[in-house]
């Protein structure tokens, strides 16, 4: 813990990273007592899409991911695992493809040092099939599990086409809820934005008020995201939304523009916009500091 | 009975600007215009239409390959077209400018593409 704490310290005094608080009360709540005043961090990585061929937007469709492997591989310390939130590969109406596309990127994140590697869904894996290609590869598209007194849910709305979570998955969700604390940690994991960030850019979930409607009376909730391919924190109520990098193009700031478009490639600054980014839980605070990292050739 | 109720209290509040009716067919009697609009992989066609403020009018939608959706935010106008279906939603344009609809159920590789505009002028 000692050597996170100065780890994280390090990183703030050097400006590196941006830090995110999260407050919480101090009174916690689920894991073993033993597990409670741990505090532990871990990488987030999104929208990879594998497959994807632009040359004008990423040149280096077929060495950004492997880049951003090393680069997790070259922490000086370890993450405890490693989570993807979605878009593993790029869509294709091809079930072989898919397939290929799934199984090439497996191969290339199991070169990752760590071994606890999480995934779930993007709109680009399993909407076109309802999740079947990517539940063969990666399993379950929602879920949840337990680390170090931080409960972490995992959510699946992509696999319905419409973008919801559906009625099904929002009752297994109520039901997880109501087995733990109403303070406990929690950290929701999911692609698209659970609130309406941009309707109009396909930035939303239908149903994503009945979820937030769920977590809302946990005082404790987190979550972590993709789909809009750059860093972005939003607020409802005491629920902290942050959107992550993509690992393949960059889009416009929400509503900057009239149309959504991929940001091209800018030789000047290759891989602008493109990156990843370490949380840091400090458990007994309820805190994540996240820090962010830029892909560089 | 009830849903006329609704609508009735929707509509005196201000915020009832579509009307999904009968997936069957429009209403005839009402002389309203429809405007028919086709989703396929990745395009609306028309992709671009014009109706006047405060003249409704009755969007036709279907989709010629696979399930599409449209969304006309500004609306609050959401409908999903699915092959062999033929859907209706009575537009009531009560702002003047231009409005994007677009899919917003995923279909494929050009889906974010997929696009159009309502143009509501004076």
């Amino acid at each position: 813990m000692t050597e996170l704490i100065q780890r994280r310290d390090f990183l703030k005094l050097a400006g590196m990273g941006v830090a995110v608080f999260v407050s919480g009360p101090t009174v916690l709540a689920g894991g073993s007592p033993q597990k409670r005043n741990e505090s532990f961090y871990f990488v987030q990585l999104s929208d990879t899409h594998w497959g994807f061929n632009g040359p004008a937007i990423n040149p280096d469709s077929q060495g950004t991911l492997k880049k951003a492997v090393a680069a997790v591989n070259a922490l000086d310390e370890q993450p405890d695992f490693v989570v993807f939130t979605g878009d593993l590969t790029q869509t294709t109406d091809d079930r072989k493809i898919r397939r290929d596309r799934m199984a090439e990127f497996r191969d290339i994140v199991s070169q990752l040092k760590v071994k606890t590697v999480r995934f779930m869904p993007g709109e680009h894996d399993a909407s076109l099939d309802r999740g079947e290609a990517y539940q063969e590869f990666f399993g379950d598209p929602y879920y949840t599990f337990d680390h170090k007194g931080v409960h972490f849910i995992v959510l699946d709305n992509v696999s319905d086409p419409t973008a919801a979570v559906g009625e099904k998955q929002l009752q297994w969700l109520q039901a997880d809820l109501k087995q733990i604390e109403r303070d406990a940690r929690i950290v929701v994991l999911t692609h698209r934005p659970l609130f309406d960030l941009v309707p109009e850019w396909d930035w939303a979930t239908r149903d994503g008020a009945a979820v937030i409607d769920a977590l809302m009376p946990h005082p404790n909730v987190t979550v972590l995201y993709g789909h809009i391919h750059q860093e972005h924190h939003h607020m409802t109520g005491h629920i902290a939304h942050h959107a992550a990098k993509s690992l393949m193009w960059a889009l416009p700031e929400p509503g900057s523009v009239p149309k959504k478009a991929q940001i091209p490639w800018n030789s000047a600054e290759p891989y602008k916009g493109l990156g990843f980014r370490e949380v840091e839980a400090e458990v007994r605070q309820a805190r994540y500091d996240i820090k962010e990292f830029s892909m560089k050739g | 009975m009830k849903r006329l109720a609704l609508l009735f209290v929707a509509a005196s509040l201000g915020y009832l600007h579509q009307e999904t009716i009968a997936r069957s067919e429009p209403r005839a009697a009402d002389n309203e215009r429809v405007i028919r609009i086709s989703a396929s992989t990745f395009e609306f066609t028309p992709s671009h239409v014009t109706v006047k403020k405060g003249v409704p009018v009755i969007l036709e939608l279907t989709s010629k390959d696979r399930h599409h959706g449209f969304k006309l935010a500004q609306f609050q106008v959401q409908v999903d077209i699915k092959p062999g279906a033929v859907e209706h939603v009575r537009l009531v344009p009560n702002k003047t400018g231009t409005f994007t609809f677009f899919c917003d159920v995923f279909c494929g590789d050009g889906h974010e593409d997929m696009s159009g505009t309502i143009e509501v002028i004076e």
